[in-house]
């Protein structure tokens, strides 16, 4: 009973969105959101889960005094006080002149930044090591990538001007992003989205049951 | 199911909103209002639209734009609904109750005052469809693809094993996995950045159940650090379950799968510190990923760790193809799990869906065929919302 419980009602739960998929109605459309709504009732709760587990990983690792845990202190001394500032401070604590809005603006913001600028340190060492040309394959890709970082800057078709305009680098990267490039993608489209479906179908059937823990 | 518009004297509509004692500009009202009960919904909307005054010239400014007003008689008491700027002739109200009448009417907004309206059409109602009309193609096909997963599923059951081709990055996995047990060093493994509504969290996370089951046999420890807390529940379910199917549950680490950030960069900075700190041997990155990506796998392959990934977000697959060993593109993320466990019914869904490619790819044929030969039925029939 405590594996078929929750096979049956992920059977019918699941075949009833698909069926809400294609039918419009009332009697389908207002249940289907319910459901849907219903979700974040229980997203609340796995909220309260996943902070205890922040607390109980870090707390264990400062009183083990683990390798950095200095820097758990911090964690944990951050995430109380953003939880407690919140909390005092109530609905609106996002608008101007509020502590939140001070941390998310003054602390938040500028961390997300910095991780996200390091991006484009990153994109150069990965660019560097996917043209190094030693295959056929990849001297295609080098070639392909040239062109089309080319042709979308002015200096690309400033150095094509002269050719007719088919083939000025405009036009030439115009063509690989709309012909192979979308031909390419669309096939990993379609072949994904079949994925998508004969994976939600095993949940719905309890084929794929591995989510529900042990053997039968 | 267009209405009647009932033409009523502009005199006659001087009752409240749009014309309470307003001197009357000398700018044509809008006409020919008419509504449409918006198809293939559960009676929520309704289309109205109407011809634009004569003086809504491009530039000339005489009209600013129209109000929409709805009243549930034709005598009114008449409620705004909407306001729209000079030049647009349409709009949707979506605030209608199912099977109610109303009536509309379009008032034009001048810089001298309002101009009442000509005509007043109802009553309109909104009323709530079986099916999509629009999604029958759709229907069809997910029929069919259920038709074929249930078939090859069922010919399993009866021992029929299908054939799966090779895929070297999932069979790369415990070639991973067994790096690491020979290093002593753990296996990180990434299921994707999005909460469980999205299928490749799903995907990654049934994936972790073999993976877990792997480093349980091997006796490697895993790290799982999650996004989100349903999938970090779910995330323990799974290492716990892959301890327990390969008989070791006593060696299960209740620390092993943490519950990081759902913030992006936050839940970056924490794995990027994993992999620094700790430096795993094996990082295994199959879910949804976006800008993090190349910022998780280049940092890994700094660490020197084999890196395995899979994702069917198109535009991350250029970076984890650069920066990690194997990649599971696409749909591969998807039957990684069958693949892993080899259950022939699980297999057998795979062959479902390698059916209905044939067929899709028939299809686009045909299509293409068709619209060549200058007949649009498939194409149109095709189009869906």
């Amino acid at each position: 009973m405590k594996r078929e419980l929750p096979l049956f009602m992920t059977a019918v739960i699941g075949l009833f969105m698909i069926v809400s998929f294609f039918v419009p109605h009332q009697w389908v459309s207002v249940p289907a959101d319910f459901l849907q709504a219903s979700a974040i009732i229980v997203v609340a709760f796995g909220y309260v889960l996943g902070g205890a587990n922040v607390l109980r990983v870090n707390l264990d690792a400062i009183g083990k005094r683990e390798r950095d845990w200095p820097y758990k202190v911090v964690l944990l001394v951050s995430l109380i006080a953003t939880v407690a500032i919140g909390a005092v401070e109530g609905r609106g604590f996002l608008n101007p002149g509020m502590k939140s809005r001070w941390i998310y603006d003054q602390l938040y913001a500028p961390m997300s930044a910095t991780m996200f600028a390091l991006l484009a340190f990153f994109i150069a060492s990965a660019a560097f090591r996917a043209f190094r040309i030693r295959t056929v394959e990849a001297a295609l890709l080098a070639v392909a990538a040239l062109l089309v970082m080319l042709g979308r800057v002015p200096v690309g078709n400033l150095m094509t001007g002269f050719l007719p305009e088919w083939a000025q680098l405009g036009s030439v990267q115009d063509w690989i992003m709309n012909w192979p490039q979308n031909a390419a993608k669309r096939a990993i489209l379609i072949g994904a989205a079949l994925g998508v479906m004969a994976t939600g179908l095993r949940v719905i059937l309890g084929i794929e049951r591995s989510f529900l823990g042990g053997e039968d | 199911m267009f209405a009647l518009g009932l033409l009523l004297s502009a005199p006659a509509a001087a009752q409240d909103g749009a014309d309470a004692g307003a001197a009357i500009p000398q700018v044509a009202p809008p006409s020919g209002l008419v509504w449409q009960d918006l198809p293939n919904d559960a009676g929520r909307a309704i289309r109205l639209e109407w011809k634009a005054s004569p003086d809504d010239a491009s530039g000339a400014g005489a009209v600013r734009g129209y109000r929409i007003e709805r009243a549930e008689s034709p005598a009114g008491p008449w409620a705004l609904v909407d306001s729209v700027l000079a030049g647009i002739t349409s709009r949707v109200d979506q605030t209608v109750r199912r099977d109610r009448e109303y009536f509309y009417r379009v008032v034009a907004i001048t810089p001298e005052g309002l101009v009442p309206a000509l005509s007043v059409t109802g009553p309109a109602i909104a009323r709530s469809q079986w099916i999509n009309g629009e999604r029958w193609s759709i229907l069809v096909f997910t029929v069919l693809f259920f038709a074929f997963v249930l078939y090859y599923i069922a010919s399993a059951q009866a021992g029929k094993k299908p054939f799966v081709r090779r895929i070297p990055g999932i069979d790369a996995i415990e070639e991973a996995i067994g790096r690491a047990t020979e290093m002593g060093r753990s296996v990180l493994y990434v299921p994707g950045i999005n909460d469980i509504d999205e299928i490749q969290t799903v995907a990654g996370l049934v994936i972790l159940e073999s993976v877990a089951r792997i480093t349980a046999r091997y006796e490697t420890p895993i790290k799982v650090p999650v996004t989100y807390p349903i999938p970090f529940t779910i995330a323990e379910e799974m290492v716990k379950s892959g301890y327990l199917n390969a008989g070791k549950p006593d060696q299960y680490d209740p620390d092993s799968v943490r519950f990081v950030s759902p913030e992006q960069f936050a839940y970056v900075a924490a794995v990027t510190g994993i992999m620094l700190r700790d430096k795993p041997a094996a990082h295994i990155f199959m879910g949804a990923f976006y800008a993090e990506s190349l910022l998780l796998a280049e940092t890994g392959f700094s660490t020197g760790a084999i890196q395995v990934a899979g994702t069917a977000n198109v535009h991350q697959l250029p970076f984890f193809v650069v920066a990690c060993d194997y990649t599971l593109i696409g749909e591969e993320l998807y039957a990684a799990s069958a693949y892993l466990s080899g259950e022939p019914k699980l297999v057998g869904s795979l062959k479902g869906a390698d059916l209905i490619k044939i067929v899709i790819i028939g299809v686009i044929v045909l299509g293409c065929a068709l619209e060549t030969a200058g007949v649009t039925g498939l194409t149109t029939w095709m189009r869906s919302q």
